[in-house]
């Protein structure tokens, strides 16, 4: 078997709940030993479609790949197949029973015998931070403790794949803090390949290599973190990426991939390989956005002029809303919103450069 | 009502003093009702597992009837058992009528509905999040039933007492199939009914109590194993 082999593929996946499509056309490569995210908003499919790859559903179109053996149907070879794997489900439930009995459930059914389990579950306990709380009814646990149970009744079986399903969803930050370090940790010990779905962006940066954009139970876009931030496929991946300046306009003219887009009274530069008269978006990141009082000679192929309509801080950023023919949202630091006096109804020119700028044809 | 409380102090000289035919009878109760309960615990839980765990067309159907069969008067069984067990019934040949057996027949009848249902009710009570976690975990079809059935295991000691209590309370099936036979088959109910009529206050008082004393008794066990 060679290492380029995926360890899970998927072909046309698909999956029809009450006469509605929730998952469509899903064709996947998961990478051994990578790390994958999938992110969407609630409601995308992620939880649907972990549950597909785990097997614990079946779908109603497509095909699951397992080091390349076909696993959709048989139902022998599911459940060798899901004995290779470990979901941990977004809801951390456990067993009524205590936390050492909870994390060898899994064993137990793999037929280990005790002594073994036992060898195992003390390393997987120190791992966990959960040797003192063995004895404990998991029930009693806190959300963040019982996640630690989850997490390390799904380990304790060394999966090849670990599925996580919003790991930190419902957690307050100490608790999320200590899950990512855990899930850091199993990824440099055991190298599994770790599939999690989260709607939370800077985790998914945090924790994975790749990326698949989910939306409305379609995969839109996968690949690198850079590319997924930077150039979003669609306007809503734009939104969910956190693209504040969304701004429609035309083409008017393409030269050496330098367009010229007309917005309502506008021009705006920016380098895209789109041609003269397509609808497109805008999209520019507001970090990319700087102010200053008066026109300066930089760069920045795009500078507007404009009033500032809004500005909030929060912490060591100032978000600042200026209308220049169109909405445009800059961040700054709070110290430069001091030192130049920012404020509500001032006169600022906001400029971006023409490589700020990531263009997307409009449907 | 002197004559209630005069029925009540003699009562309890009856039970304090061990009274020979009060103990025999209320031993004989238990008995009875325990077997019943026993049997029908041991068809009631597989049998409710197997209708839970299994979709088939007519589930739901299945499930209301048992449900309604709750609610089925004793005397109906008892007369169903009676014409069973009867000489010229079909298994009149077995002469159980008027013995303790007949009894249980009609008892283990009377709460298997009851145990069933409330079985499919407790696993069904169970969160399905359980059973896809035990899933993902690689539990084959039967460790994901026997860990439901484990995880519901107080719902369900909730089921056998609820079977036991309408077992050693009902009066109906005892008189028609068991005959009210003393020494054979008079249990606590029968000789209530019977002493009462009779006028005997204080002996059907002292036996009534000792049934509210079961019955507590038999709780207190189920209310320990829940809160364990």
């Amino acid at each position: 078997m060679s290492n380029n082999e995926p360890i899970i593929q998927t072909t046309d996946l698909g999956q029809r709940r009450n006469g509605r499509d929730v998952l469509r056309n899903i064709n996947l490569r998961i990478e051994r030993g990578k790390v994958f995210a999938l992110i969407g908003p609630t409601g995308s499919g992620k939880t649907t479609l972990l549950r597909l790859l785990d097997l614990i559903d079946s779908p109603s179109q497509g095909k699951v790949y397992f080091n390349g053996t076909d696993v959709t149907e048989s139902g022998k070879q599911r459940l060798e197949t899901r004995r290779r794997m470990a979901f941990v489900l977004q809801k951390p439930v456990v067993f009524n029973a205590n936390v050492y009995d909870n994390i060898a459930y899994g064993l137990k059914w793999r037929g280990m015998n005790r002594d073994d389990i036992r060898n195992r579950l003390d390393d997987v306990l120190k791992m966990v931070d959960l040797t003192d709380f063995h004895k404990r009814n998991a029930r009693m646990l806190s959300g963040g403790e019982m996640q630690r149970v989850a997490i390390a009744r799904a380990i304790a079986t060394e999966p090849e794949v670990l599925l996580l399903d919003e790991p930190t969803a419902n957690l307050d930050p100490v608790s999320t803090t200590r899950i990512e370090e855990l899930i850091t940790d199993i990824i440099q010990r055991y190298q599994t390949t770790i599939v999690m779905a989260t709607h939370d962006m800077s985790q998914g940066q945090r924790l994975a290599d790749r990326v698949g954009m989910l939306l409305t139970g379609e995969i839109v876009q996968t690949g690198g973190w850079h590319e997924a931030l930077n150039s979003p496929r669609n306007r809503e991946m734009a939104r969910f990426v956190g693209i504040e300046n969304i701004i429609d306009g035309v083409v008017l003219s393409s030269e050496d991939n330098v367009v010229t887009i007309s917005t309502d009274d506008s021009i705006i530069e920016a380098i895209s390989d789109c041609a003269a008269g397509e609808p497109v978006h805008a999209c520019i990141r507001s970090e990319e956005v700087t102010l200053a009082l008066s026109r300066l000679s930089t760069s920045a192929r795009n500078t507007f002029s404009g009033e500032i309509t809004r500005i909030i801080t929060t912490g060591p950023v100032a978000r600042v809303e200026i209308d220049c023919g169109f909405r445009l949202v800059a961040l700054v630091t709070k110290r430069s919103a001091e030192e130049m006096a920012l404020e509500k109804g001032r006169q600022v020119f906001a400029s971006f450069k023409a490589t700020a700028v990531h263009v997307i044809k409009r449907d | 009502m002197t004559e209630l409380w005069e029925g009540f102090t003699k009562a309890i000289e009856l039970i304090v003093s061990l009274d020979p035919e009060v103990m025999q009878i209320a031993g004989r109760s238990l008995a009875i009702a325990a077997t019943s309960c026993i049997i029908a615990t041991l068809i009631a839980i597989p049998l409710g597992s197997v209708i839970q765990f299994n979709s088939f067309r007519g589930k739901r159907l299945l499930v209301n009837i048992i449900q309604t069969l709750y609610s089925v008067p004793t005397v109906v069984i008892g007369l169903f058992v009676f014409a069973f067990l009867s000489r010229a019934g079909p298994l009149g040949s077995l002469g159980f009528l008027f013995t303790p057996a007949a009894i249980v027949i009609g008892q283990v009848l009377l709460v298997l509905p009851i145990m069933m249902g409330l079985t499919i009710s407790a696993l069904r009570g169970v969160d399905v999040t359980l059973t896809d976690t035990a899933i993902s975990l690689g539990a084959n079809r039967f460790q994901t039933a026997f860990l439901v059935i484990r995880e519901a295991r107080f719902a369900m000691l909730g089921a056998v007492t609820m079977g036991f209590g309408r077992a050693i309370s009902e009066v109906g099936i005892s008189l028609m199939v068991g005959g009210n036979i003393s020494g054979v088959t008079r249990t606590l109910t029968t000789a209530i009914s019977l002493e009462t009529s009779k006028g005997y206050i204080e002996l059907s008082l002292a036996l009534g109590m000792i049934l509210l004393f079961i019955a507590l008794v038999v709780n207190i066990i189920l209310n320990r194993l829940q809160q364990r």
